[in-house]
């Protein structure tokens, strides 16, 4: 696929420049492993481990003791806390009083933290990782920056300098060329940033930042750095041996992000000239064997799609969330690389066989399913599994996930529930493969990204291979349009509620000929009222039986009205099968009180079931509408207003904190904080009131 | 029906077996005896009945089409009658945020069951001066919560939910069906209470008003349960409604319990005071005790209903489920083609039960005896029955053969069903030199006496003594119910013309038109003789839904002891 001819002498020069060594090192194999991890990466690593005839002791913590990972091996240990993961010298310890040869650190916690690589060596366990020097230095970013420029590997062109000197800082912007980025250093979320296109405008531009800066938090010292309008993140994974072997085992495009985290991934990058993969191939190599690295790694780069021109970001020193799409191209198992590398073992195979495996195997992507609500600038949703359905596996679909049914995602640590990794011999065909895995993927009980996905895999510039790290702002409304439901989708609903409550009750009713019609007359039907964010009011559905499984349906509200006669639909649960006049459509609905999912026709419908007239009033519940809830489980941060004060819609009242993310609660209305119920570091459950304001006339 | 060709083509194939190999007889001692099998489905195949009826003859098409007019009728009539009252009181009643009747009674039964109502036709062109649409007040068997009940639904769009004597037989004849079948009763009451222009017959006699109470005092005292959802006003009289049941539940500023009113308290006493603080829902449920439960609204009060129901603690009986009967082999809608209007056409009386039972299957009892009385053992929806049904005039014979089948079915406990077409017993020489008056007694006696739930469904005729022994209303049915084309009388129009004749009274054509339509089924209906008039093709639903009330809960069977049959 890649083998276009003018790559090919230069990859068997890179080939013969980097002959495989072998050396005399002692293999000392690793007989037993503690994971240090968590979810999902724990259970990929325990999966390789124990092919490998390995024994492996998992970690665990409050939160996680009924966690797959913890019940997942014979020898579990509980840490504690929520935050235990990243106590190191406890990790240590066990490992040692357990008699653990190695040691594998996952991804984030403690996987590139090179004070502890150095610990567990000292304490001579086996890190199943780089050394820990090569974390050092890449940990540091002018420290790798340097080491990188050093190795021919191109940085982003920058003056960081103290210089601030506008005609100075021209100098340095015409040196970087333009356009060009000014920001202040202690700026942040756009504050105290400019773009100059030209050299003309750069002037002015650099006075509007240092006065916005001055005026945001009273500095002015600015960084320029050369501005790419369109970036791409595109990453090679490398692995090196103990023996002074470096491969890349293909690059990543990774720009598909949504608040600098990634979502999709893909491998091989799409639209990208084989000289230019090349070369990122070679940078990626050169960059690993110029910090003496081991093992697997990571190198980003951000590619400028309007010069075709990249540069060096920053190296990851572990193994990274998104390695199965580079196992898919490469048809290797990554995690046996890292084994095998610190076991001493020299790499599998040479670049030139990975470069042939590439070529045949086609493509792959990943796409992370994410415990949050899009719809609310993805903010993060914990909660119970409590429908979870995914799609059949197959050599090309495949799942790496942390969680079953019943099982909660806590909003302790991070919300990715799965990672969906689907292959096929095409991009075109890998996305569509991608599409229908989605559409099979049912999570109830918690807000997900999964309509979210499926709505890119529909768009036609991803298709296409436009992609670039701004695409979702850039195609935002393509993306969040709001998809209209069909009015079959509210029958479909009612029928199911129906059907759960007879096949529940089926031991309450003595069958007979009940449900039939009986007498003249038309029999009386019952209305089932649903809200939802597709329309802008309720909408009701009469349901009038006439026999066991024969229904009129009427679906009335929101500029819908339909009649559906003579829908047959057999009572089961959750999923029905029903015959409309023109159509059958099958729905499984997921009832979770008054929440609703419906999946039909590889969409989920959310809806709400309204609540009765007389509920609130029979319940004694409060009137909320002077008061502000925390949307989510939270710890408060601040409160940005006083009790007495008087605010205007929107104004920030509480930051909190969840998910290790800031969350900014704002006014719904004008009028007068009459209390403010929680003060900092107070921990709050979703629901609570945050925010308590006086009632008119007070 | 398949049973059968198939036995058959199996008996002509052994015989030609037979045929082609002779076999020489057996030595005499060697000769051994042995019992054949007999495949289940060949043994059932004696009782499935057959049918001859061919929807594409003339005859069928002309009852269809006579019986689909009358039925069509019927139908309109019905769904007006479920209107209720005027649109003027119906739209004052939903602006007041008030569930109608009707669908407070869909809401008040359970998801997936059928409401059995009671004689919607009653009260209708009863009163000249008024429409009283179902009587005023709706009565039936609905499932709630798992339990059976009576439900008792007053209708406030209909004369303010006044009781006129209809009103008030209605509400009885609904009590009275609760305390043979042991049904819970919940009564959705939203009443103005006595019609007073019609107090003489509404409050003073035996079955009056009064006796509402005395029946929810015995009924409670029989551990039939009494629950009261008051939605409405409960004046005078109609106050006793909540405060003699079991548990009430009142909507807050809907429901008003008073023995006297505001305006006749002012006279009497001269205190002036709100019907709120007299007798609103927060003063009895807070101060008073007069009620249990108060709610927000229909809605709130129907699910607090529903909760009273369900911690009745009520008995559930195991019914046959679904997989163990099958629908019947013939099609119950062609029932229309072969009921008639006109009833002197004989009907195939075997044709009508093998669209009524479980899989048309019918173990007949003396068939050929006494034939013009059809006598059988048969299933519906797997409830065990005995079916007695009129083929013909009843002679002595026939009633004999009745009087027999009930005494088996009351020694089994197998409940009875009547289908009844009868002109009357045989009269003449013959039949009364055989004692058809003491062999018709002896049926009577049975009927009488039986103690197995019975249940009559007249699909033509019910004319003289004819109706006591095929247990018209008199002999106590838990149910009677009419087809559309059924009439009711001493005799039909034109023999009771040929009888007066012969006395030498003249009949003018009005007598014998008012005749023609007071025996009409609907005409019954109005008056409350019968429990409703039904479509043909939902007998067997209807009473599928008779059997389970009389059946099921609190119900046991009980023994029948019979009076002296004159031998």
């Amino acid at each position: 696929m890649y083998t276009l001819n003018r790559s090919r002498p230069f990859r068997r020069a890179l080939s013969t420049a980097h002959r495989r060594h072998i050396s005399s090192i002692p293999i000392k194999p690793i007989t037993s492993v503690l994971i240090a991890n968590r979810g999902e990466i724990a259970l990929r690593v325990g999966r390789t481990a124990s092919d490998l005839g390995a024994t492996c002791t998992t970690i665990y913590t409050d939160p996680d003791a009924h966690s797959q990972h913890a019940l997942s091996s014979p020898f579990a240990v509980n840490l504690g806390a929520a935050n235990a993961y990243l106590d190191g010298e406890r990790i240590i310890s066990i490992a040692k009083s357990r008699g653990i040869v190695a040691l594998h650190p996952g991804y984030g916690f403690l996987s590139e933290n090179s004070e502890f690589a150095k610990r567990c060596v000292e304490e001579g366990l086996v890190f199943i990782g780089p050394p820990w020097k090569a974390i050092e230095a890449m940990g540091n970013k002018s420290k790798s920056k340097d080491i990188m420029t050093q190795a021919g590997v191109p940085c982003i062109p920058g003056y960081h300098g103290t210089n601030q000197d506008p005609l100075y800082l021209l100098e340095e912007a015409k040196k970087i060329g333009f356009p060009v980025m000014v920001k202040a250093v202690k700026g942040g979320g756009g504050k105290g940033m400019r773009i100059a296109l030209h050299e003309q405008e750069f002037l002015d531009k650099l006075e509007s930042a240092k006065s916005e800066g001055r005026n945001s938090f009273g500095d002015d010292v600015m960084l320029v750095e050369k501005y790419i309008a369109t970036p791409r993140h595109i990453e090679v994974q490398i692995f090196a041996d103990k023996h002074g072997n470096a491969v890349a085992l293909g690059e990543r495009d990774c720009s598909l992000q949504r608040r600098h985290q990634k979502i999709l991934e893909e491998a091989p990058a799409p639209n990208l000239a084989e000289d230019i993969r090349q070369d990122l191939w070679q940078m990626a190599r050169a960059a690993a064997l110029a910090v003496g690295y081991e093992g697997a790694g990571t190198v980003e780069f951000i590619f400028d799609n309007d010069t075709n021109e990249f540069f060096f970001m920053e190296m990851n020193t572990r193994l990274q969330v998104e390695h199965p799409v580079t196992e898919e191209i490469t048809g290797e198992d990554l995690v046996s690389w890292q084994f095998k590398v610190a076991a001493g073992e020299p790499l599998p195979l040479d670049q030139d066989a990975i470069a042939r495996r590439i070529a045949e195997r086609g493509w792959a992507i990943e796409a992370r399913i994410y415990a949050e609500n899009p719809n609310q600038n993805f903010v993060p949703d914990s909660g119970k599994l409590i429908h979870l359905r995914t799609p059949k596996l197959s050599d090309s679909v495949r799942i790496d996930a942390g969680f079953i049914e019943g099982d909660t995602v806590s909003s302790a640590y991070d919300g990715m529930i799965a990672k969906l990794i689907v292959s096929g011999p095409t991009r075109e065909v890998t996305i569509r493969k991608l599409h229908a895995a989605l559409q099979d993927y049912e999570v109830v009980g918690l807000s997900t990204n999964i309509e979210f996905l499926k709505k890119i895999c529909g768009s036609s510039a991803f298709i296409r291979g436009e992609v670039e790290t701004g695409y979702i702002q850039k195609h935002s409304d393509e993306l969040f349009a709001p998809e209209a439901f069909e009015p079959e989708c509210f029958a479909q609903a009612a029928l199911g509620l129906l059907s759960n409550e007879l096949i529940s009750h089926a031991s309450k009713i003595d069958h007979g000929p009940h449900a039939e019609t009986v007498g003249f007359g038309r029999s009386s039907s019952r209305q089932y009222t649903f809200l939802s964010d597709g329309a802008s009011g309720p909408i009701t559905v009469d349901l009038e039986q006439s026999s066991s499984n024969l229904f009129q349906v009427a679906v009335k509200g929101s500029g819908i009205d339909q009649l559906f006669p003579d829908v047959v639909c057999e009572p089961r649960s959750p999923t029905i099968s029903t015959f409309f006049p023109q159509t059958r459509i099958e729905s499984t609905l997921i009832i979770n009180g008054d929440k609703l999912a419906l999946f039909q026709r590889g969409r989920q419908f959310n809806l709400t079931l309204a609540l009765p007239n007389w509920f609130e009033k029979a319940l004694g519940l409060k009137d909320v509408t002077n008061s502000v809830l925390a949307p989510m489980p939270c710890k408060v941060l601040r409160n940005e207003v006083a009790e007495g004060d008087e605010v205007k819609k929107d104004q920030p009242l509480v930051v909190i904190e969840s998910m290790k993310m800031e969350t900014v609660i704002r006014s719904p209305q004008n009028g007068i904080v009459a209390k403010l119920v929680h003060k900092a570091g107070d921990i709050c459950k979703a629901g609570t009131v945050l925010v308590l304001f006086e009632e008119d006339g007070k | 029906m398949s049973a059968l060709r198939t036995s058959k083509e199996l008996l002509k194939l052994s015989r030609r077996a037979a045929k082609s190999h002779p076999q020489a007889p057996l030595p005499r001692a060697a000769r051994r005896y042995i019992a054949a099998y007999t495949p289940p489905h060949q043994a059932k195949a004696i009782s499935v009945l057959p049918t001859v009826v061919d929807p594409s003859s003339e005859e069928f098409k002309e009852n269809a089409r006579q019986m689909g007019e009358v039925m069509a009728r019927l139908e309109e009539l019905t769904k007006k009658i479920h209107e209720g009252g005027p649109p003027k009181a119906r739209e004052k009643h939903i602006a007041r945020k008030k569930m109608l009747p009707r669908d407070r009674i869909t809401a008040l039964i359970d998801p997936g069951t059928t409401f059995l109502e009671l004689s919607a036709l009653a009260g209708h062109e009863l009163y000249p001066e008024a429409e009283v649409p179902a009587g005023g007040i709706i009565t039936g068997v609905g499932v709630i919560e798992g339990v059976t009940c009576m439900i008792v639904a007053n209708d406030s769009t209909v004369k303010g939910g006044t009781y006129y004597p209809i009103t008030v037989k209605k509400h009885l004849r609904a009590q009275a069906i609760a305390q043979e079948n042991n049904l819970p009763c919940v009564y959705l009451v939203d009443s103005g209470g006595a019609n007073l222009p019609h107090q003489a017959d509404v409050f003073p006699d035996r079955e009056h008003f009064g006796r509402i109470f005395f029946n929810q005092a015995r009924m409670s005292s029989m551990g039939i349960p009494q629950i009261a959802v008051v939605m409405g006003p409960c004046t005078a009289g109609g106050a006793y409604v909540p405060a003699m049941s079991d548990e009430s539940i009142i909507v807050d500023g809907q429901g008003h319990i008073f023995l006297a009113g505001p305006p006749l308290v002012k006279a009497a006493t001269g205190e002036v005071v709100s019907a709120e603080d007299l007798g609103g829902g927060k003063m009895h449920s807070s101060v008073s005790g007069v009620t249990d439960y108060l709610a927000v609204n229909d809605a709130h009060a129907i699910v607090l209903a529903r909760r009273s129901i369900s911690n009745l603690n009520w008995p559930k009986k195991e019914f046959p489920p679904r997989t163990t009967y099958e629908e019947p082999l013939h099609d119950p809608e062609e029932l229309i083609g072969i009921a008639s209007t006109n009833l002197r056409k004989p009907l195939p009386i075997h044709e009508i039960i093998a669209r009524i039972v479980d899989g048309s299957v019918f173990s007949e009892f003396k068939r050929d005896y006494g034939s013009t009385l059809v006598t059988g053992f048969a299933h519906i929806y797997g409830h065990k029955v005995g079916i007695i049904a009129n083929n013909g005039i009843l002679f002595s014979t026939s009633s004999l053969k009745g009087a027999h089948f009930i005494e088996l079915c009351c020694q089994r406990k197998i409940p009875l069903i009547f289908l009844q077409n009868i002109s009357g017993f045989m009269v003449g020489t013959d039949a009364e030199r055989e004692g058809i008056a003491k062999n018709g007694a002896k049926l009577v006696t049975a009927v009488a006496c039986a103690n197995v739930p019975k249940f009559t469904v007249v699909v033509g005729a019910s004319n003289g003594a004819g109706n006591y022994g095929m247990c018209g209303r008199a002999y106590s049915p838990r149910f009677l119910w009419m087809w559309p084309n059924a009439k009711i009388g001493v005799m039909g129009s034109e023999q009771l013309t040929a009888v007066m004749e012969t006395v030498g009274k003249a009949v003018d054509p009005e007598l014998k038109a008012r005749i023609e339509r007071e025996i009409e089924a609907v005409f019954s209906s109005a008056r409350l003789w019968d429990d409703g008039v039904i479509p043909p093709s939902h007998t067997r639903r209807v009473l599928g839904l008779g059997l389970m009330a009389a059946l099921g809960g609190k119900n046991e069977p009980s023994d029948t002891k019979f009076g002296v049959f004159r031998m």
